[in-house]
């Protein structure tokens, strides 16, 4: 593909496409910010089942990602993001997020720490204009370096035995932790990170290492099982294990079109995030208003009774007034149960005379379920094997 | 026989106005001086089978909601999406627009990684602005000057619009509807080609140059209309513009109404201060209860009623009314496509509009030879083959294509253009055309060209001014077409409004029929036939 073609194929493929297009058995595809995702490769259950069960492979290769490098890129990463950068150590990974000067939240993602002076971010959004002038003063070089880099994310209890097999010994390597292995002459940077609240890595390396790397890997990996996934199993994964998506369960500032819609961290729940010590950081002024205000929204995780899953409703105090919003919902296989996270008014957060509406469709008439929900922790799913170092071997 | 509403013009917005008055029972009549209706809005056959869109070419602001009440589908009117577009570069490269977002971003990145990405945020903030001015459209202004009980509710509504947005937000929009796009444009971008494709509609129809401050609003104005719900997007109506008028002109004859072409209106008649009727060129009389004018307003109140009629201060105000030209047009039939050989092979661009004014300053020193009273040495074109996508216009094989430029003056030098010098404006767009797509001026058939002056004689907009008026922050809203005036009444009696020299303005958009209608029907106590207009959510 010329650059002047990309037209033809608007949705990149993965460098991982070759082999993950004929394992695609329905076709399944979906956009992900500019590349073409699975959604499904066959059969949801059986993938949602290889996260829990066995090691489950997503690619990764469509996440946004930004380098900063430079003598001042701890003090700039300080400065954009909420988290102290500079506390980060070199070969850690830390989940973190970043506001407009309002306070509210950009987007959020995960910050690797390569070097000193050297760290990648990883999101889902686009941000270059942003963060090119967000870096206006420091010293630092801002570069999108999104397709310079493949990735897959390996999950699920085996996946460190899958590794382990595959010639890379990571029982040793703590969760938001990184290592390096040699891989056929190249690099590959191993990272105990995910999205789905189990035992899991994400492995990085350059795109044309992707296909020798997808082979020696699934070859590995075939004692145990392992199993490409797609969006729609992982999707459930991440509800169990309460994490957020950003424009699924809150608008970036940058794209609402409606002024009312953008949260801040302290309302999607991100306020631990947040280090009043480190000194300025963009949106602090903001936030430390609203910190001593009230929030106007909170993100909650909920417990809904009964078996239907809760997608798209509308939450109600008192089953009259309107207080909020479910942003994604599922029948969690692991827990038996139909969890949800929503954004609900602040004052609403304590989850008292909370009520949810359902519209379940059922074989073309709408059963319409009004049912009282209960505001729970998250994640709802959490497993000791997700933070066991080193993990069982099995 | 007296009909109930004698309309003056038979442009898209006479019509429209025609249409509701004629579903509320009225008896209406509409005079145009041509031999065909349209107005601006209009398909002729130039070229044997060859149907043009001989004035305007694209369809975007026209009303969703006049389509559906006046049952437009039914007299085969289609808005067909467009897609693509290129601006050619000199360096023989190209910036290319594309309808799936990202490949719009990586054509963008081409050119600048980082204007990729600055894209969706510029693209936010106009549709905000848009979102906060298309309640407007379908709504009488406020009179300021008066104050009545209806003008301060809704003035007062207004201010709510204002009252719902953010601090920041206020500051910026206030901001934008004064500035240059230039300036504007530089907020957000880095690379010249980007910039020079989206200032376009900045300059469209108006007498400003990019770096005129007051051209940000002009680029609203061409943003704030959709297909079918995609706010900025642009379309074909299938079989040309006069799809539009001619499907008007069913709808209205359906309903009772009558078009009567070829003698234009003289006078209209005053007796005893009341608007009564016109004379017609050849003498006959139409007698009707009102008059409503879908002329522009100097041509109006300048040149068919009696200025002995007008308070001095009106007339004062009406000649000082800015409608200055600053566009021409050509019309092609062609025996072929065009080939670009910038252009990858099966690039869907041509499918869109075409330019060849690769940044902003080309584009300023354009428009410095329009006020030095010249058409531009180096014209911007905005170029549009619509038969690309719309079968129904040409034979197969062939196509039509519609060339807008700027910039050109509706005087050379202070004195009439002549043949000569039209001659001389069509060379300048060809030869420019045939610098980026060599051997086209070979597949050209026929042209058809347009300067200021065949858009005043033909179309009766006075200085070829394609809008009825600039669209200039003094000529809005309650000061449209001149405050006091704003609610499509003159100070005759009986004598109205309804072009796109009233609120909000030109375009074939339709709403300057609409609203002008409705405030007929008001003060008829007739019920109205409109459904609401639909609601920005
Ligand atoms: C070259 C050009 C390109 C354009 N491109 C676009 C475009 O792509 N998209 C878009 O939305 N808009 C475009 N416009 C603007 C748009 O076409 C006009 O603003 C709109 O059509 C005006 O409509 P109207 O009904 O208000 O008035 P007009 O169309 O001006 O109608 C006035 C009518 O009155 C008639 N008339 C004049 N004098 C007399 C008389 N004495 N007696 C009887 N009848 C008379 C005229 O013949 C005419 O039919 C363009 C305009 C031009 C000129």
């Amino acid at each position: 593909m010329s650059a002047q073609t990309h037209f033809k194929t608007p949705l990149r493929p993965s460098p991982f496409h070759p082999r993950t297009a004929p394992l695609n058995r329905l076709n399944r595809w979906g956009p992900w910010a500019g590349q073409l995702n699975a959604l499904c490769f066959g059969d949801v259950d059986m993938e949602y089942t290889a996260i829990r069960n066995a090691a489950s492979v997503y690619d990764l290769c469509a996440m946004v990602k930004y380098r900063v490098t430079g003598r001042e890129a701890a003090e700039y990463l300080n400065r954009l993001t909420l988290r102290d950068a500079g506390k980060l150590a070199v070969g850690g990974v830390h989940y973190t997020a970043w506001c407009d000067d309002a306070g509210k939240l950009l987007d959020d993602g995960t910050l690797f720490r390569h070097g000193p002076q050297d760290y990648l971010i990883c999101c889902q959004e686009r941000h270059l204009p942003w963060l090119l002038d967000s870096a206006q003063g420091f010293d630092v070089a801002v570069r999108e370096v999104t397709e310079e880099i493949a990735a897959l994310s390996l999950q699920g209890p085996c996946s460190a035995s899958v590794l382990a097999a595959a010639g890379f010994d990571v029982w040793g390597l703590k969760p938001f932790r990184m290592a390096e292995f040699a891989f056929q002459g190249g690099s590959l940077t191993i990272s105990r990170t995910g999205f789905t609240g189990d035992l899991g890595y994400e492995l990085w390396l350059t795109p044309d290492l992707a296909l020798p790397f997808w082979d020696h890997l699934m070859q590995a990996g075939a004692p145990w099982g392992i199993r490409p996934i797609g969006s729609d199993a992982l999707d459930l994964a991440r509800i169990e294990a309460g994490f957020i998506i950003t424009n699924m369960d809150f608008i970036p500032a940058h794209q609402a079109l409606r002024e009312d819609r953008p949260r801040s961290p302290l309302e999607m729940g991100l306020g631990w995030m947040i280090d009043w010590d480190k000194g300025q950081f963009t949106g602090r002024a903001a936030l430390a208003a609203e910190q001593a205000r009230g929030s106007d929204w909170a993100l909650v995780g909920l417990d809904i009774p009964g078996n239907v899953s809760a997608e798209g409703s509308i939450l109600y105090h008192d089953k009259k007034h309107e207080v909020g919003m479910i942003t994604a919902a599922a029948w969690s296989p692991a827990l038996k149960a139909s969890v949800a996270l929503a954004q609900v008014q602040a004052r609403h957060a304590g989850g008292a005379n909370l009520w949810v509406e359902i519209y379940a469709l059922r074989e073309l008439q709408y059963v319409k379920l009004m049912l009282p929900v209960q505001v729970v922790p998250r994640p709802f799913f959490n497993p000791p094997r997700k933070r066991a170092t080193p993990p069982a071997r099995v | 026989m007296t009909y109930d509403a004698v309309i003056v013009g038979a442009g898209h917005n006479g019509l429209v106005t025609a249409c509701y008055l004629a579903r509320a029972g009225m008896k209406v009549c509409v005079v145009e001086k041509n031999d065909w209706i349209g107005g601006a809005a209009v398909s002729r056959e130039l070229y044997p089978g060859f149907t043009y869109s001989n004035c305007s070419y694209v369809s975007s602001l026209f009303r969703p909601e006049i389509m559906r009440d006046l049952e437009l589908h039914k007299y085969g009117l289609q808005i067909l999406p467009y897609e693509g577009g290129a601006v050619f570069t000199q360096d023989g490269g190209y910036l290319g627009m594309f309808r799936d977002h990202d490949a719009n971003r990586r054509e963008f990145a081409r050119h600048s990684a980082r204007d990729a990405e600055a894209y969706d945020v510029y693209a936010r903030d106009i549709l905000r602005f848009c979102r906060f001015i298309r309640p407007m459209l379908m709504r009488t202004p406020p009179d300021p000057t008066r104050l009545r009980p209806r003008d301060l509710s809704e003035l007062l509504w207004l201010g709510k619009q204002m009252g719902g947005l953010s601090e920041a937000m206020r500051a910026q929009m206030v901001r934008f509807w004064t500035m240059s796009i230039s300036d504007f444009l530089d907020e957000y971008f880095e690379n010249p080609v980007i910039k020079g494709y989206l200032a376009v509609s900045a300059i469209i129809g108006t007498a400003l140059g990019p770096m005129s401050p007051g051209s940000a609003y002009v680029l609203l104005h061409h943003y704030m209309g959709d297909v079918d719900g995609n706010v900025g997007a642009w379309g074909f109506a299938r079989g040309g513009m006069g799809s539009i008028t001619r499907a008007l002109t069913e709808s209205l004859r359906t309903s009772g109404g009558e078009v009567r072409v070829g003698q234009g209106v003289e006078q209209i008649l005053v007796q005893n201060g009341r608007a009564v009727g016109v004379v017609l060129a050849n003498g006959d009389e139409v007698r009707g209860r009102r008059v409503i004018s879908n002329m522009d307003v100097k041509r109006t109140f300048l040149k068919h009623v009696p200025e002995a009629e007008l308070p001095g201060d009106f007339v004062k105000r009406i000649k000082a009314f800015k409608i200055r030209g600053s566009s021409g047009k050509l019309n092609i039939a062609l025996d072929a496509a065009p080939v670009f050989p910038a252009l990858p092979e099966g690039a869907p661009n041509l499918r869109g509009d075409l330019h060849f004014t690769d940044s902003v300053e080309r584009m300023e020193r354009a428009y410095d030879d329009w006020k030095a009273g010249h058409f531009s040495a180096d014209p911007f074109q905005d170029c549009m083959i619509p038969t690309m996508i719309d079968p129904t216009m040409t034979p197969p094989g062939k196509h039509f294509m519609s060339c807008f430029v700027q910039y050109a003056p509706p005087k050379i030098e202070g004195r009439d253009w002549t043949d000569a010098d039209r001659d001389a404006f069509r060379d300048a767009c060809l030869n420019q055309i045939e610098a980026y797509s060599p051997g086209f001026k070979d597949r050209v058939l026929h042209v058809e060209t347009r300067t200021p002056r065949e858009l005043e004689a033909e179309v009766g907009l006075t200085e070829g001014n394609i809008f009825q008026g600039e669209l200039t922050f003094d000529q809005l809203l309650f000061n449209r077409p001149v405050p006091g005036y704003a609610q499509y009444r003159s100070p005759i009696k009986d004598l109205w409004m309804c072009g796109s020299s009233t609120h909000p303005g030109g375009g074939v958009m339709g709403a300057p029929g609409r609203n002008a209608a409705a405030e007929v029907l008001r003060e008829a106590r007739l019920p109205s036939p409109m459904r609401d207009a639909y609601a920005v959510l």
